[in-house]
C-alpha cells in the first residue's frame, strides 16, 4: 500500500478541510459551472457517512429540501469544493447514521456535541 | 516490443484538468536486469531477456542463480523477453520506468482473476430463461437449447457451455499514461488491468 499512497501523493492539491464526521451539520460550498460561468452553491445538511480512503474518499450529505430527503455524495478531494463549513457538531453513536433515513421531524434532530468550531 | 516486468499496486481516481474523476490503476513498473541478450547470430532472433522481483537465494535452484549471476545479481521470480529496442543493452544492465513517457499509450498484459466454475450467464452473458414463474422449477439459469434436432443430430464444436473462468492472459491494448514516477518506478495509467493486485504484468511501448 506504501506505494499507493505516494502514486496519490503525486496528484494531491493542498486542500484545508476542516475536521468533521457522521452527525456533523456541514455547509458544502460547491463550484457549479454553467456553460463559461462559475458560481458557487450551498448544500447544508447532516454527515452520515464517511467512506473510503485516501484520494478516493467521499462523505454523504443528507438534507429535507421541501419535505423530501436529498443525500449528496462528494469527493473529500474534489476541484469542485471551493469550500466545507462545520455548523454543528453531532454526538452520534455509529460511523453511518444511515437510521435518519427513517426519522423524520423531531426524532430526526441529532445532539449536538458542545466543542469549539473552528472554522478558521 | 520493448517494454519492462511490472507488479499491479492497485487502482484509485484522480481529477484531470477539467475536474473529472479519472479511474486509474497504479503499477510498480521494474526495475529489471537484463540477464540474458539474445541476438540474431546466436539465436536466430535479438531479443533482451529481463528479470524482475528479488528471490532470496535459498527459495531459487542452482541453475537459475547459475544464470542469474552471469549477469551479476541475485535470482529474480518474474523473467521474460522483450524484442525491438531502440538502444543497445548489455547484459547486467538495469531498465527501469525511465524508458516510458507520459502522456503516450502502453499495453498491459495480465493474468485474470480466476472465477472457478461458472454457468453460461456469467461466464457467456447468456440472459438465462428470462423469468421465474411460467413452470421454470429450478433452470432460471440454465443453458437452453443446445442446437437443432436430428439434423445435424450432434452440438456443434465450440458450443459455449459452463466451465472455468478467468485465469486467461490478458492484454489491454492503448493505455493513456496518465504519470510516471520514475524514482519509485510507478506508472499510472488509465482505467483497469487484468488481474488481482500484486500479480505481475508485461508492460509494453
Amino acid at each position: 500500500m506504501d506505494l499507493m499512497k505516494i502514486a496519490e501523493k503525486a496528484f494531491e492539491v493542498p486542500q484545508e478541510l476542516p475536521k468533521f464526521k457522521s452527525g456533523d451539520t456541514v455547509t458544502v460550498h460547491y463550484k457549479i459551472k454553467e456553460g463559461n460561468k462559475e458560481r458557487i452553491q450551498n448544500f447544508r445538511g447532516v454527515v452520515i457517512q464517511r467512506k473510503g480512503s485516501g484520494a478516493t474518499e467521499t462523505f454523504t450529505v443528507r438534507k429535507i429540501s421541501g419535505g423530501v430527503g436529498v443525500e449528496r455524495i462528494f469527493p473529500i478531494y474534489s476541484p469542485f469544493i471551493d469550500r466545507i463549513e462545520l455548523n454543528k457538531a453531532g454526538k452520534v453513536r455509529r460511523a453511518r447514521i444511515y437510521y435518519l433515513r427513517k426519522l423524520t421531524g423531531k426524532k430526526a434532530r441529532i445532539k449536538e456535541k458542545i466543542v469549539k468550531i473552528d472554522n478558521e | 516490443m520493448a517494454g519492462i516486468i511490472g507488479r499491479k499496486i492497485g487502482m484509485t481516481s484522480v481529477f484531470n484538468a477539467d475536474g473529472k474523476n479519472i479511474p486509474c490503476t497504479v503499477i510498480e513498473a521494474g526495475p529489471c536486469v537484463v540477464t540474458q541478450v539474445k541476438t540474431v547470430e546466436k539465436d536466430g532472433y535479438s531479443a533482451l531477456q529481463l528479470s524482475f522481483d528479488d528471490m532470496k537465494e535459498k527459495h531459487s535452484t542452482k541453475p537459475l542463480i547459475g544464470h542469474f549471476q552471469k549477469a551479476k545479481t541475485g535470482p529474480k521470480r518474474k523473467v521474460a523477453e522483450f524484442k525491438n529496442w531502440d538502444k543497445e543493452y548489455n547484459l547486467g544492465d538495469v531498465i527501469t520506468s525511465e524508458i516510458f513517457l507520459e502522456d503516450r499509450w502502453i499495453d498491459v498484459t495480465g493474468i485474470t482473476k480466476g472465477k472457478g466454475f461458472q454457468g453460461v450467464v456469467k461466464r457467456h452473458g447468456y440472459s438465462g430463461v428470462g423469468e421465474q414463474s411460467h413452470g421454470q422449477h429450478n433452470r432460471v439459469r440454465a443453458i437452453g437449447s443446445l442446437g437443432a434436432c436430428s439434423t445435424p443430430a450432434r452440438v456443434f464444436k465450440g458450443t459455449r457451455m459452463a466451465g472455468r473462468m478467468g485465469g486467461e492472459k490478458v492484454k489491454v491494448i492503448n493505455l493513456r499514461l496518465i504519470k510516471v514516477i520514475t524514482e519509485n518506478n510507478i506508472l499510472i495509467v488509465k482505467g483497469s488491468i487484468p488481474g488481482p493486485k500484486g500479480s505481475y504484468l508485461i508492460i509494453e511501448k
